[in-house]
């Protein structure tokens, strides 16, 4: 990856030190060192952002982190919109995740799609004691028979299934036999590894363990040499479609889209891309990598957030085609800049100089940083739930020096941060929105786009911006104080 | 371009667009492999009939799309109900993540809870040390008055001994000796939600009354159960057991903790049962709890101590809120005010203007087997007709009570009731026998959406509107709060169904 230019800034390096220590002060002694390795401050020139990631999570901190079946059915495989997805276990997990990734497909719910469905096990004690295969064999019998037109099952494991002994791969098996459809079997118990990033690498696998090479072929499937695979976009709030779109005008043949609003066939034909581009690298790196490795196919890591890198990366997209391409991915920043300059003209005035907090899965707190800056705004901290040290190295291309980093925070330190930093706006989860806005901080969700979207590609970056405007300068942070009181009231005006 | 920095539409205008529209059919037609329109809408017809309604209740193994959810959600409520308490959820980290996220997106509020985080290496060696370590950061960071410890499906299946854990842990030095940290073992794979709020509360209950007796007092414990009205049902019950000077006691009281303000700074704890209370709750005449199936060990524990208790079940209505009154007066020898006889009889003259908007109008419903009772009851009031009654935990014991209080009323004569089933086995009924309305939580939008029966949200969860938590259900007053959320959905119908000009609008009549 490169460095965009966008605006210059540096953050308070000596203050955000003295941050980190003031929270590890309140820690046990055996957790504050433990802790200390997950926050620093961002150093010009150095190779990451000097923080351990992808470690085990403490106990009784509160992470904001959750599982890998999280990661596997909630992230990877609850959006393939034409197979039935079981939560192979008790009610919980898949009730809590319900419909709570707005992956948006189309299709008729319940008949040739089931996304917004709940599908599980619901084991009872009897299942625990004498074993789920049983049932879960009679499950896909009641599946194929109530939902004819599904195209495939996939059994997310929970958190029991691993603990008992279950044989879920020879069920799988038995029964993808007798249905002649793909049954992929995953291991995604909430206890392995230590976040949804391992459930990614679970999900990952299954794909290509159990449907690669596996589905029937395609004869009448021409090959273009444009052909490429859209991955690692989940559609949220409509992502997927709104990068689509430019690369289908740059002349590109988007022959898959993984996984937001795909089908099984999508997930079964991606080998035949000439290129892979990828959206969400944390979570679909490993099967790019296959891909590289087994068919060929080369991988790009792209980022449509913010015309900055939307401008960026359609270039570098179409240096791997032929100048035809090259010419309509100019033509493409050409016919949406005019947009793209209104929308800054209209929102940077208003959000010019804002202090932004970032806090999100993999991905988002480096892919968004440009996007802010497009607005004038400026990153002065970034965490991510469950990235990994490649994740943090890239970061580097991003965030400026003297950024606060902090991996895997607890809801103290979150609260700490943004107390003492008091940010303009944060970004993060549907856990940290209401406690920080109570703190006066203004907020968005930036894991489901607090239910807006889409933010990818220019018609993204129109509602993100008109987003990050309401959210900062909202008449209601200027009531806070009631007129009355006396005493000088916490700080509370994020607004002017 | 569909887009524009003058006019920014987001998804809900965007997608509408052609060049979108266009999008979707080539992905379509050309990548997605899909079945035939033809053939989707085959299946979608056969879906509706009775020959897969009968197979779809023939079902077995599968579930798809319950009202319920585990354990340890109805745990991390109860705790979230005492004063300074901190959920301690042992086991996977995931889990309590989703308690946070799940109650979150309900209250639109904070959530908090702990886990212990245990990973595969707990799964093989238990998860002591991570209750040791869990339990002295949560108490050194969070500074809580207590910690109230329950368990995930993992801790359950291992068999990690929470008794024995936390007194190692206290050995250990993780928190004092004399810390409070109540528990309660709560295995997703038995009951739900329902069953966790009420094993918490007796764990919780049977931790501050451990080794006292009883010095019975003319006081009143009130056990509201896992309510997602709680802000504004426990403030309404406070209000009339006020006006009505009786002593009571809440047990479990997350009105504060789910409703706090937005002033500047974040209060992780709020109100709520304190320990005192709590304790003092072993001297209580009796107990009441508004929800028997969220208390029916906790009731066992009252029993157990002497007190009398009563088990409603989600008191909503005239008669029911009578009952609830008719109960505590006699309990506590005082009298039910004026006050609230006037409210009543305000609540009564609003249902009688109203009343031929409802009278014979069909309803089906779903959630908790309380709530269930309770909204059917205050239904039948109404002259509305209950069609199918719904609760994906009601047990058949339920059942046989649901089918007593609809055959007591000649308007639930023509109701069916559903333990155990899902909402996919609700799609199928209200296909084959559809109701007027719906009313249940936000997942019955879905139903709304398929069957065309307008929902009406009274039920945990609701997340796609906002703040109806804070107003009541209980009480008089809450009635008229359910009777006008009706009756606007009634005429918002009416209305829908007559407002093409020239065409349908003969009866868009301006009073109604």
């Amino acid at each position: 990856m490169t460095v965009v230019k966008t605006i210059d800034y540096k953050n308070d390096g000596e203050f955000h030190e003295q941050l980190i220590k003031e929270v590890l002060s309140a820690y046990p002694e055996k957790t504050a060192k433990k802790r200390a390795k997950h926050l620093a401050v961002t150093q010009d020139g150095a190779s990451d952002c000097g923080v351990k990631s992808n470690i085990k999570s403490i106990p009784g901190v509160m992470s904001i982190r959750g599982c890998a079946y999280a990661g596997s059915k909630g992230v990877v495989w609850g959006p393939v919109k034409d197979m039935v997805h079981i939560s192979h276990g008790p009610v919980g997990c898949g009730q809590y995740s319900w419909s709570q990734r707005r992956n948006f497909y189309v299709g008729e719910t319940g008949v040739d799609s089931f996304v917004t469905m709940q599908f599980t096990s619901d084991f009872q004690e009897k299942d625990i004691v004498f074993g789920g295969d049983k049932k879960l064999k009679k499950m896909i019998d009641e599946i194929e028979d109530l939902f004819p037109l599904n195209k495939g099952i996939s059994v997310m494991s929970e958190c029991p299934v691993g603990l008992i002994g279950d044989d879920i791969e020879s069920v799988a098996r038995e029964k993808s036999a007798q249905i002649n459809k793909p049954v992929v079997p995953v291991r995604c118990e909430g206890f392995r590894g230590v976040s949804q990033s391992l459930g990614h690498h679970i999900a990952n696998d299954a794909v290509r363990d159990f449907i690669f090479d596996k589905g029937k072929e395609e004869p009448e499937f021409q090959s273009t040499p444009y052909d490429v695979v859209l991955i690692g976009d989940y559609n949220i709030g409509g992502d997927a479609w709104s990068s689509r779109r430019l690369l289908e005008e740059m002349g590109l043949r988007v022959i898959a889209q993984w996984t937001g609003d795909s089908t099984l066939a999508e997930l079964e034909r991606a080998p035949k891309a000439k290129l892979n581009l990828i959206h969400c690298y944390r979570s679909m790196n490993y099967i790019s990598r296959h891909m590289e490795e087994k068919y060929g196919t080369p991988w790009y890591e792209f980022n449509l957030f913010g015309p900055s890198r939307i401008e960026m990366s359609l270039r570098a997209i179409a240096e791997f085609f032929d100048d035809q391409i090259k010419e309509n991915a100019e033509k493409v920043i050409a016919k949406y800049k005019p947009m793209a300059d209104a929308i800054i003209a209209r929102y940077k005035p208003r959000l010019e100089g804002k202090k932004v907090m970032l806090y999100v899965g993999g991905l988002r707190p480096r892919h968004m940083v440009n996007a802010y800056e497009d607005l004038g705004m400026q990153i002065v901290g970034a965490g991510y739930e469950f990235a990994h040290k490649d994740d943090y190295v890239r970061t580097t291309d991003y965030v400026k020096e003297g950024t606060l980093i902090f991996d895997d925070v607890t809801q103290y330190e979150m609260e700490t941060f943004i107390e003492r930093i008091r940010p303009d706006l944060v970004g993060s989860g549907i856990k940290e929105k209401y406690a920080t806005q109570k703190m006066g901080v203004p907020f968005r969700q930036l894991h489901s786009w607090d239910y807006s979207g889409p933010y990818h590609g220019y018609d993204g970056f129109a509602i993100f911006a008109r987003d990050m405007d309401m959210a900062i300068n909202s008449p209601s942070w200027g009531l806070f104080k009631a007129p009355w009181a006396k005493d000088a009231a916490p700080e509370t005006m994020a607004a002017e | 371009m569909p887009q524009s920095a003058e006019k920014i539409i987001d998804h809900t205008q965007l997608f509408k667009e052609p060049e979108y529209q266009e999008m979707f059919a080539r992905k379509r037609a050309e990548f997605e492999c899909r079945p035939s329109e033809e053939k989707v809408q085959d299946v979608a017809e056969w879906m509706k009939g009775w020959e897969y309604r009968e197979k779809n209740l023939a079902r077995e193994a599968l579930t798809i799309n319950p009202a319920k959810a585990c354990q340890p959600l109805g745990a991390v409520f109860c705790a979230a109900g005492f004063d300074g308490m901190l959920s301690f959820v042992h086991g996977s980290q995931g889990c309590a993540a989703y308690y946070r996220s799940h109650l979150s997106r309900h209250f639109k509020e904070p959530s908090t809870a702990v886990s212990s985080n245990m990973t595969e290496d707990a799964a093989v060696f238990g998860g002591l040390q991570n209750m040791i370590d869990g339990l002295q950061n949560s108490h050194t960071l969070y500074n809580p008055k207590s910690i109230a410890v329950s368990t995930t499906c993992m801790a359950e299946v291992i068999g990690d001994d929470l008794q024995a854990f936390i007194t190692t842990a206290k050995q250990k030095g993780s928190v004092p000796q004399d810390f409070d940290v109540p528990y309660a073992h709560t295995p997703a794979f038995q009951g739900s939600h329902v069953d966790g709020y009420d094993n918490m509360l007796e764990g919780i209950l049977k931790h501050y009354w451990i080794d006292a007796t009883p010095t019975p007092d003319d006081t009143i414990n009130i056990i509201p159960g896992f309510d997602g009205f709680c802000v504004g049902n426990i403030r309404e019950m406070k209000r009339m057991l006020d006006l009505m000077e009786v002593p009571y006691r809440l047990i479990s009281d997350a009105s504060d903790v789910y409703d706090t303000p937005a002033n500047g700074t974040f209060a992780m704890y709020a109100g709520g049962t304190t320990a005192e209370e709590a304790k003092a709750a072993i001297n209580a005449k009796a107990t009441v709890s508004l929800q028997e199936y969220c208390s029916k060990r906790s009731l066992s524990l009252c029993r157990d101590k002497g007190q009398e208790t009563v088990a409603l079940h989600y008191p909503l209505g005239v008669s029911a809120t009578d009952e609830f009154l008719m109960k505590m007066s006699e309990l506590s020898g005082k009298p039910i005010p004026a006050a609230l006889e006037l409210e009543r009889g305000r609540l009564i003259d609003a249902m009688t203007d109203s009343s031929s908007y409802i009278h014979g109008k069909t309803f089906s419903v779903f959630g908790d087997p309380d709530f269930c009772m309770g909204i059917v009851t205050f239904l039948m009031e109404l002259g509305a007709e209950p069609l199918h009654v719904l609760a994906t935990n009601g047990s058949k014991v339920w059942a046989k009570k649901m089918k007593k209080l609809l055959e007591a009323s000649p308007f639930g004569t023509r109701a069916q009731v559903w333990p155990g089933k899902d909402l996919w086995h609700m799609r199928s009924l209200l296909m084959t026998e559809p109701s007027d309305f719906l009313i249940g939580s936000s997942y019955g939008k879905y139903l709304e959406r398929d069957c065309k029966i307008p929902l009406i949200r009274l039920s945990f969860p609701i997340f796609d509107r906002h703040h109806h938590h804070r107003f009541p259900v209980f009480g008089y007053q809450g009635a008229i709060r359910i009777l006008v959320q009706i009756l606007d959905k009634i005429f918002d119908e009416l209305d829908g169904q007559s407002n093409v000009a020239g065409k349908t609008d003969i009866s868009f009549e301006l009073t109604r």
